[in-house]
């Protein structure tokens, strides 16, 4: 069986992390942006992933960990802001987010 | 021998008198502030007596050197905090903490009713800290020290009455026109470390004892150190140019008049020539411009004394023009000469200033001698002692002026550098000066009163301003009495005191100056007595008694006939006005047209403005990059990573 090569795991990655990258910019409900971060970590995880294996170390691994700890943390904060600016807009849509400028 | 390996504690003590009533003395009654101030002066002098004692037992090499710390090293460049002892140190040692305490205890009853009392002290404490840092340096820098010191204390107490608009005025015009003279000074002190490469007097001196003297037209490097110096000593001891500070300086309370402008600090100037005689003595030109410039002087400011009527400006301009004689005996190699007639002129117009303040104070205040007179009997004790001063400093035989003066105008006359035309200068100020104090003498005390007798309560001063008159009238007269020996054959004992430092660094191949007189006693003393200087300071007596006295309306008579020059003596030459037009004037126009207006609110104004109007504008701009819509600076975030991704990895590819 012939291994797949380094190459794809990274075009996928980066795919994703574009997918990620264009919905955050584009999308307007919070929740979608919000998955679109998730999914933009999870490509970085699977860069690092493929890293480790790529050169059989360890270190790859430890920060995918560290990734997903932080990514739980986040999604655990993030949810509360967004429960707290439904309660406050009464909508998802982030466009009516902007009190905070000059 | 606890002073002379202590040296320190002269400094110390006026120090600290200066700095606890400058801290604390606030709030502190008059008779505190007298204890603390007067004390430590007082008790400088028991040191400088102490000192004395131990300098006559002393029998090793001079100077005797006291070395603290180091006090800047750079490269060569290497300056120690010493102070050393010679003959010329013990002298203006004894002088000036004899006059500045005789003074301090003057000034308590003369500032007793004036406000700011504790600051006065704290100044002339401070006075005498740096004056007698300025005698004790044993080198150029620990003198720059004193040097400068002395010129700020001097400002602080001409300005002391700095509500006053004239006295803030005077205050800063005695500061900027010294500074004139301080920049020569201190070009002089670089070009003699460059020379040198030291700064030490010791060092220097050695050095100087192999050197052959400079020719009389040449400008060599030591002739440009030694013009330099006196640059500065032009500017501190008021001489041509740079005099006209000392006679607005009399803005000032009349005992710092006495202290600082007659009887110490202005005699830093021949201290400073007297201290770098080796190097002066080697500079023929300098030496020469010097005596000229003292001669000049002397001759010059004892013209505009003449015709002034404000007591304080008469004594000014003869403070002005004694300096004058003191450098033109330097200037003709006769150093003895001048520090002698610097310490019998401490005497003598210390007295005379201070009795003019307790005419001053008699009067209420009143300085102009056309409205006083006839004060003779009221005061009888300033009377008597201003009387003494004045004879002394005419040159009257047998007081302390005569001897000084004498010995001044016989080297002009037959001394090493002697110039019939120094000598005669000298002899016309001499005639001058006799004039013009008596002149002062009987407008002040004789004739009829010239005041409101029923508005001023002419009184005696306390005993506190009338001790130190008679102290110091007691030193006019024998003050100068180290000298009389020569009169008769014997030696001057105050020369022979002093020859050590004036003959330890000989110019090599110059023949040793004689210091013993001829002989032939009896014949020395009646060619003193019939000299010249006597000859003019009789005649000047008589003119004055004569114009003053006998004929009064004479002096007007005599304005009107010379009118011209009566208005010229009276403006002092017109030198302010000069000076005013040449110099202050385009210099004003300048700072204010080009400056102010253009330097200072163009440029950097302009710049300082520039900056923040540049930060508001971009500012203005980049706010709008918050919009408050979170994708957009989403965006941004992209943008920034992309753009540095993209940067990365063409400095990648660039290598």
């Amino acid at each position: 069986m012939t291994a797949v090569p380094i190459s794809y795991y990274l075009v996928l990655s980066a795919i994703l992390f574009g997918l990620g990258v264009v919905a955050v910019v584009f999308k307007r409900n919070i929740i979608t942006i919000f998955i679109s971060i998730e999914l933009m970590l999870n490509a970085v995880n699977l860069a690092f992933v493929t890293f480790a294996r790529a050169h059989n170390q360890l270190d790859g691994l430890v920060f995918v960990f560290f990734v997903i700890v932080v990514a739980a943390a986040e999604a655990a904060v993030g949810l509360a802001i967004v429960i707290s600016l439904v309660q406050n807009r009464e909508s998802l849509n982030i466009e009516r987010v902007n009190l905070l400028k000059f | 021998m606890p002073i002379l390996d202590h040296l320190w504690i002269i400094l110390a003590l006026p120090l600290a008198g200066a700095a606890i009533n400058g801290l604390l003395g606030k709030r502190w009654p008059q008779t505190a502030i007298n204890t603390v101030a007067v004390g430590s002066v007082s008790l400088t002098f028991v040191a400088v007596a102490e000192l004395v004692r131990e300098f006559w037992q002393f029998s090793g090499p001079l100077p005797y050197v006291n070395n603290y710390f180091t006090w800047i090293i750079a490269g060569p460049f290497r300056v120690n905090s010493e102070l050393q002892v010679d003959q010329l140190t013990v002298v203006m040692l004894c002088v000036v903490s004899f006059v500045g305490m005789l003074i301090h205890v003057y000034s308590t009853g003369y500032m007793a009713h004036e406000d700011g009392y504790y600051r006065f002290f704290c100044y002339l404490n401070l006075f005498m800290f740096f004056m007698l840092t300025l005698v004790l340096g044993a080198n150029l820098i620990v003198m720059f020290v004193g040097w400068e010191g002395v010129g700020l204390c001097s400002y602080l107490l001409i300005g002391f009455y700095y509500l006053r608009k004239s006295a803030a005025d005077a205050g800063k015009k005695a500061f900027i026109v010294t500074r004139i003279g301080d920049f020569g000074f201190t070009v002089g002190v670089l070009l003699a470390f460059w020379t040198f490469n030291s700064v030490n007097f010791s060092d220097i001196f050695h050095q100087l004892s192999t050197m052959p003297a400079e020719g009389a037209t040449q400008v060599g490097v030591l002739t440009a150190i030694a013009l330099l110096l006196f640059t500065g000593a032009i500017g501190k001891s008021a001489q041509l140019p740079l005099y006209v500070w000392l006679p607005d300086a009399m803005e000032g309370p009349t005992p710092v008049s006495a202290l600082i402008h007659a009887a110490t600090m202005v005699t830093a100037g021949v201290y400073m020539v007297s201290r770098m005689n080796p190097l002066f003595s080697r500079a023929p030109l300098a030496m020469l411009v010097v005596a000229i410039v003292g001669a000049v002087t002397a001759l010059y400011s004892a013209t505009i004394g003449l015709v002034q009527t404000d007591i304080k400006k008469v004594l000014a301009y003869s403070t002005v023009s004694q300096l004058g004689y003191m450098f033109l005996a330097c200037g003709v190699g006769s150093y003895a000469a001048g520090i002698f007639h610097l310490m019998t002129h401490a005497f003598f117009k210390g007295l005379l200033f201070l009795a003019a303040g307790s005419v001053i104070h008699a009067m209420g205040g009143e300085q102009n001698m056309m409205k006083m007179g006839g004060l003779r009997k009221q005061i009888p004790v300033t009377y008597w002692t201003m009387f003494i001063g004045t004879l002394t400093i005419a040159g009257i035989p047998g007081f302390a002026g005569f001897f000084s003066k004498d010995e001044i105008l016989e080297a002009a006359k037959s001394g090493p550098n002697a110039n019939i035309w120094l000598w005669l200068m000298g002899i016309v100020g001499a005639g001058l000066t006799s004039f013009y104090m008596f002149r002062l003498v009987f407008l002040t005390f004789f004739g009829t009163p010239r005041y409101d007798e029923h508005h001023v309560h002419v009184h005696e001063s306390p005993k506190s301003m009338t001790v130190p008159l008679i102290f110091l009238a007691f030193l006019s007269i024998f003050g100068g009495w180290f000298a009389a020996p020569k009169l008769v054959g014997g030696i001057d004992h105050f020369s022979k005191f002093l020859d050590p430092v004036f003959s330890a660094y000989p110019v090599p191949g110059a023949q040793a100056v004689a210091a013993e007189p001829a002989a032939s006693g009896s014949l020395e003393l009646l060619h003193a007595l019939t000299g010249w200087p006597v000859i003019v300071a009789v005649l000047g007596l008589l003119l004055a008694w004569w114009m003053y006295i006998k004929s009064p309306e004479t002096p007007k008579r005599l304005a009107k006939s010379v009118h011209g020059l009566y208005l010229l003596l009276l403006n002092k030459y017109y030198v302010d006005e000069l000076y005013a037009a040449v110099i202050v004037r385009p210099l004003l126009w300048m700072s204010t047209h080009v400056l102010w207006h253009v330097v200072d609110e163009e440029l950097i104004d302009g710049a300082l403005h520039g900056a923040a109007r540049t930060a508001q504008a971009s500012g203005g701009e980049l706010r709008k990059l918050q919009s408050g819509n979170a994708r957009s600076y989403a965006t941004w975030v992209v943008i920034g990573a992309v753009s540095f991704t993209v940067l990365l990895l063409g400095l990648w590819m660039a290598r």
